[in-house]
């Protein structure tokens, strides 16, 4: 077997190893614990040892060969609990059926990045995660090596199996794992060639699959501790609005009610970070023995609120002071639609600019121009927020749903008052993430109720809380021009996309490159209603605009769509617009899916009655195309079949990538389609599936095929790429379907004009 | 408050509540049994699923009061060992994504199945339409009833 030398350096590695052998955070009193309760409802049925030696931070070998695996960062559905491991298992060269899963706890010191956002959990620490597997088989050799009293490089390790094959001896890891704890870590040590990967490639199923059907406690809202209060917040009915009084004596007689106060999370002077945010700062909470009766009793009370005046909040992002305006007034949908219109004619700011777009525009024999636009969306995660907190003097000890344990820390630490090492973060497994759970000021508010009433607090959101909280996916708009010279031909090209607070423009991404005449330009509206990172942010809008306006400028100029796009590569691949490194995308992977899903597709023989579109996306360095067949039914679009392509590199676990895939097209669907949030007078139109409408089974579509183009390059990507190009290929199907294009999102709403 | 025997998979339960306390809250808070899931509160999503009798019911919008002796069924008590056809075909097809919905998605295939144990696809959207799935594990979801209900015949 040939090996190649790791190029991550010994030193950042090395200092993980060592403190993860002195250091007890992790493992030993959480093993002790499960036993043997948690182990009987393990998915993988294996008998827990007697006794763990810990190896390294990542994994522990029991003296049976069972091997546990600590998976370090947030599952929000993204299926990095079964992945992750994965890595680390094949390294270690061990049977996937000995291998135990568990979820870390927040170790920060221990673990790099965990952190669930960016499509990065992977790409992150695929290095290290190869490194950690691959420095426990090494040390699981020299202790064989040691023990037999032969050179370690004669040392085979196949499937937890060590060889020495001259002298015959042979141990499973689990009688050299006491030994091999003793052993110094290896300076430097060798990875797996791709093409000897085990278990990396091959589909491994959901680690946590037989807890979930069999409605085991997973999730944060499942969390049960002794004498724990329920907890639920009101905050104002409106963005721009505070709190001025209230009056609970009715809600404080109703049974089963502890107390009703209010809380203000954040000292006015505490400078926070991006994800510490939150649009209300002082909440009337309600604590009582029972979720419906904390319900109940929230309806009960008697609260003022008050008007806020225009606030200028600095807050920081990795080290860089950001200043955010949150203007006075209750805003409208229909205002800021107005507002939108209104500056994409005034003039905005360049973003990137080739060439001589002004010329070209005025010279040209056509052009054509179209303006897109999405409301904001709420996150709508199936488990809404929820945290559990237990609040003592000198510790505090958080437990649920959250996507930046890591993030949230500082904040928990600054309002309780108590130092980091004092504050013990645990994650549960979480009920959709979608990037609502970044922005953890729930675990503030549970903090600072379970400090006050010095028990330990579940803090539960109904979903009409959840879905009025702010933290959306901004509202944006774009406009695109093409220009084409009197052959026909593309001359230039220019984008102007602004949202509400951000635009969604990514100027460096395709086509620019392509195009010998470009600009790209922006502008942003303040807001005070709330908007947070959404799964694929931005992408999430402009690759749909993006792709629409294409598909219209390749039916202009007479040419297949997916020939079109292929041309533009080409000429983005051989002869880029500007300096290749200053276009964000890599042409050639580009085209791969555009290639392989116009194969995969049989894009060149469409059946009678199919109509289809296709769009292809870059976002969090995968490249996804899609096409998506409609058929009419009772003239009504039926999507009958969605056949995807990504390049995402190296595809870890494929039937569950798959399973992201059918997800980001189903999602994109859905929110391209039905869903939106409107505002009156600074409220919320919508607070409940009721009239917030959500994708269901009989939309979605019939089939849905997936292809990974085979690849060598290192894991990127997989949790949101699949999501934004499909609103894309989508509006096209509908075009070819009806004849009508769609510009404005929910498509539903987007009707022509009645006439007559 | 006022007391309720309850029959939930196969045992009795005593409970005192409110007699306006949904079966949801009464399953979670109160018996422990929190495979049940709250999604929405208003009957919309179906995270709350659970067996009233054969039928499937949302039990966020099921007084207690209402019950009387009827059994409950919920995902904890649907198969013994887990190996109901559904939770068979879930695992098999690995359904889930974040699996939040699941449990509820599994209440009302099974109970579905019950009634029509080789339904058409456009009987399993139709039956299936009321639970929501943020993931987007729809396609999946179909394939699994599918399967079950195969499973079912064969067994």
């Amino acid at each position: 077997m040939t090996h190649i030398k790791t190029k991550l350096g010994r030193r950042a590695f090395i200092k993980n190893s060592s403190l993860a052998g002195g250091g007890l955070v992790l493992g030993f009193s959480w093993l002790n614990s499960c036993k043997p309760k948690v182990a009987e409802a393990l998915a993988i049925e294996i008998e827990m040892p007697k006794e763990w030696y810990e190896i390294n931070g990542y994994l522990k070998i029991g003296d049976n060969g069972v091997v546990t695996i600590m998976s370090p960062n947030p599952e929000i559905g993204q299926n990095v609990k079964t992945s992750m491991p994965m890595i680390v298992a094949d390294e270690l060269e061990v049977d996937w059926k000995n291998v135990v899963v568990e979820q870390a706890p927040l170790n920060t010191s221990l673990y790099s990045w965990q952190v669930a956002g960016g499509s990065r959990s992977i790409s992150s620490s695929w290095e290290n995660l190869r490194m950690a597997g691959a420095t426990a088989r090494q040390m699981l050799k020299e202790a064989a090596a040691k023990a037999w009293q032969v050179p370690v490089e004669e040392i085979t390790a196949v499937a937890g199996i060590l060889s020495h094959e001259a002298s015959g001896n042979s141990a499973g890891y689990g009688e050299m794992a006491s030994a091999a704890s003793k052993i110094e870590v290896p300076e430097e040590v060798e990875l797996k060639k791709i093409s000897d990967f085990s278990i990396i490639g091959t589909s491994r199923k959901n680690v946590d699959g037989k807890k979930i059907v069999t409605g085991k406690p997973l999730f944060g809202l499942d969390v049960q501790r002794e004498g724990m209060l329920i907890a639920s917040l009101v905050h104002p009915p409106a963005f721009g609005m505070k709190l001025k009084s209230f009056d609970a004596e009715a809600a404080k007689q109703m049974p089963g009610i502890r107390d009703v106060f209010s809380i203000k999370l954040y000292d006015d002077d505490y400078k926070k970070m991006a994800f510490h945010f939150t649009a209300f700062n002082e909440l009337v909470v309600v604590v009582g023995d029972s979720t419906w009766q904390v319900f109940q009793a929230k309806k009960a009370l008697k609260i003022e609120w008050e008007n806020n005046a225009d606030i200028t909040d600095t807050m920081t992002m990795f080290g860089n002071d950001m200043k955010v305006t949150f203007p006075a007034g209750m805003e409208n949908s229909e205002s800021h639609t107005a507002k939108l219109k209104e500056l994409t004619g005034l003039n905005a700011k360049v973003a990137r600019k080739d060439g001589n777009p002004e010329a070209a525009f005025k010279s040209a024999a056509k052009i054509i121009e179209r303006s897109y636009s999405c409301p904001f969306l709420a996150h709508n995660t199936m488990e809404p927020m929820n945290f559990f907190a237990h609040v003592t003097e000198d510790h505090a000890e958080l437990l649920g749903p959250t996507q930046t344990p890591e993030w949230m820390e500082s904040a928990v630490s600054e309002v309780l008052g108590l130092p980091l090492e004092k504050i013990d973060i645990q994650m549960t497994r979480q009920g959709g993430g979608f990037g609502r759970r970044l922005y953890g000021h729930f675990m503030v508010e549970v903090a600072a109720i379970s400090k006050r009433m010095s028990a330990p607090v579940k803090l539960v959101y109904s979903r009409e809380d959840d879905m009025t909280q702010g933290i959306y996916r901004p509202a944006y708009y774009a406009t695109y021009r093409a220009a084409f010279d009197a052959d026909n031909k593309l001359t230039a090209f220019h984008v102007k996309a602004g949202g509400i607070p951000e635009s969604p423009l990514f100027a460096n991404r395709f086509p620019a490159g392509a195009i010998d005449n470009y600009l790209a330009e922006d502008f942003t509206v303040d807001s005070n209603i709330t908007t947070g990172a959404f799964r694929a942010p931005r992408s999430n809008f402009i690759a749909g605009a993006e792709q629409s306006f294409l598909d219209e400028v390749a039916e202009e100029m007479g040419k297949d769509p997916i020939d079109f796009r292929l041309e533009l590569l080409k000429r983005a691949e051989e002869n880029p617009v500007g300096e290749k490194e200053s276009n964000d995308y890599d042409a050639a992977r580009y085209a791969g899916v555009l290639e392989l899903v116009r194969e995969k597709s049989n894009w060149k023989q469409t059946e009678s009655g199919v109509h289809r579109g296709v769009s292809a996306y870059f976002c969090h360095q995968s490249y996804v195309a899609q096409v998506l067949d409609i058929v009419m039914e009772n003239n009504k679009p039926v999507v009958q079949k969605v056949t995807a392509a990504i390049d995402c590199g190296i595809v870890v676990n494929p039937d569950a990538a798959s399973n992201l895939s059918e997800g980001g097209v189903i999602d994109g669907i859905g929110h391209a389609m039905y869903s939106g949030l409107t505002f009156k007078d600074g409220m919320p139109e919508q607070s409940n599936f009721d009239r917030y409408r959500l994708i269901r089974h009989k939309e979605a579509p019939k089939s849905i095929e997936t292809h990974f183009v085979q690849s060598e390059i290192d894991p990127t990507g997989m949790g949101e790429p699949p999501f934004p190009p499909i609103m894309g290929a989508l509006a096209n199907a509908l075009y070819k379907a009806t004849g009508q294009r769609h510009y404005h999102q929910p498509f539903i709403t987007d009707k022509p004009p009645l006439i007559g | 408050m006022a007391n309720f025997n309850l029959k939930i998979n196969g045992k009795t339960h005593e409970i005192e509540v409110d007699p306006t306390t949904p079966m949801l809250w009464v399953l979670r808070d109160h018996i422990k049994l929190v495979g049940t899931k709250f999604g929405c509160g208003i009957a919309q999503c179906g995270a709350c699923t659970v067996h009233l009798g054969e039928n499937a019911v949302r039990s966020c919008q099921l007084p207690i009061s209402a019950v009387g002796e009827q059994d409950i069924t919920t995902i904890e008590g649907l198969s013994e060992n887990g190996d109901h056809p559904v939770q068979k075909a879930w695992l098999e097809i690995d359904v889930p994504q974040c699996g939040y919905c699941q449990a509820g998605q599994i209440m009302t295939a099974s109970a579905f199945l019950k009634k029509n144990p080789n339904p058409s696809d456009e009987e399993i959207e139709g039956a299936m339409n009321g639970n929501i799935c943020r993931c987007g594990t729809y396609t999946r979801i179909k394939k699994a009833v599918k399967m079950a209900a195969n499973i079912n015949q064969n067994t």
